[in-house]
């Protein structure tokens, strides 16, 4: 009885990650700007990553197994936001600027470097 | 069955991200999606681990996603200091 449980919780864990990363990297494939580019690129890192690693540590038969998901879902969830970050700060410091849509009210003149 | 299918739906995730890494019209861009194919590889690896059953896979899926991180900090430096060697010089310290 607990192994399909842990069956049918792992599947809709390890389906929805799927579901984020792929939402995630069609977000980065879609998305204007490098800044609004950002987000989906954060959102695969934490969610679609969280959510495969737990379906996947419910599967684990042995300690180590699960330990050895628990140090990789607690690394990216540290480097990931700080990846970000950098990447975030050195494109500010490198003058990029943040694209807005033509039609928006404080619309920037298309710029040179128009990035869509 | 299911670690197939969390295969699949990553290998076309990576796809896609490699298409966001050929078409980034600026180095940042690229910085990004590298960063994400670099993810995705760790979710890759631990899943095909547990897909064929070896649970050695997961070390060098740690190792990876240290060294994901630890690349895509270096070619941060080297985009914003030219060069690797310098120690950040121009004041501000990232």
């Amino acid at each position: 009885m607990i192994a399909t449980a842990l069956d049918i919780l792992s599947w809709i864990l390890l389906l929805a990650g799927c579901g984020f990363v792929l939402i995630g990297a069609f977000g980065i494939w879609r998305l204007p700007d490098f800044y609004s580019r950002l987000h989906p690129a954060g959102l695969t890192d934490t969610m679609g990553a969280g959510l495969i690693l737990l379906g996947l540590l419910l599967q684990a038969e042995t300690a180590m197994v699960a330990i050895k998901l628990l140090i990789i879902a607690v690394f990216l969830l540290f480097t990931s936001p700080t990846t970000g970050h950098a990447t975030a700060r050195a494109a500010l410091a490198a003058g990029l600027r943040i694209w807005h849509a033509p039609g928006a009210a404080n619309s920037a003149p298309k710029g040179k470097d128009d990035q869509t | 069955m299911m670690f197939a299918i969390t295969t699949f739906a990553v290998l076309i995730a990576l796809g896609i991200a490699l298409v966001r890494a050929f078409l980034g019209p600026t180095v940042f861009d690229r910085i990004l999606a590298v960063n994400s194919v670099g993810t995705k590889t760790v979710l890759l690896i631990a899943a095909l681990g547990f897909l064929t059953g070896r649970p050695d896979f997961l070390d060098i899926a740690i190792v990876y996603a240290l060294i994901n991180f630890i690349g895509v900090v270096a070619v941060l430096k080297f985009v914003k200091y030219g060069d690797l060697a310098s120690s950040g010089s121009d004041g501000d310290s990232v």
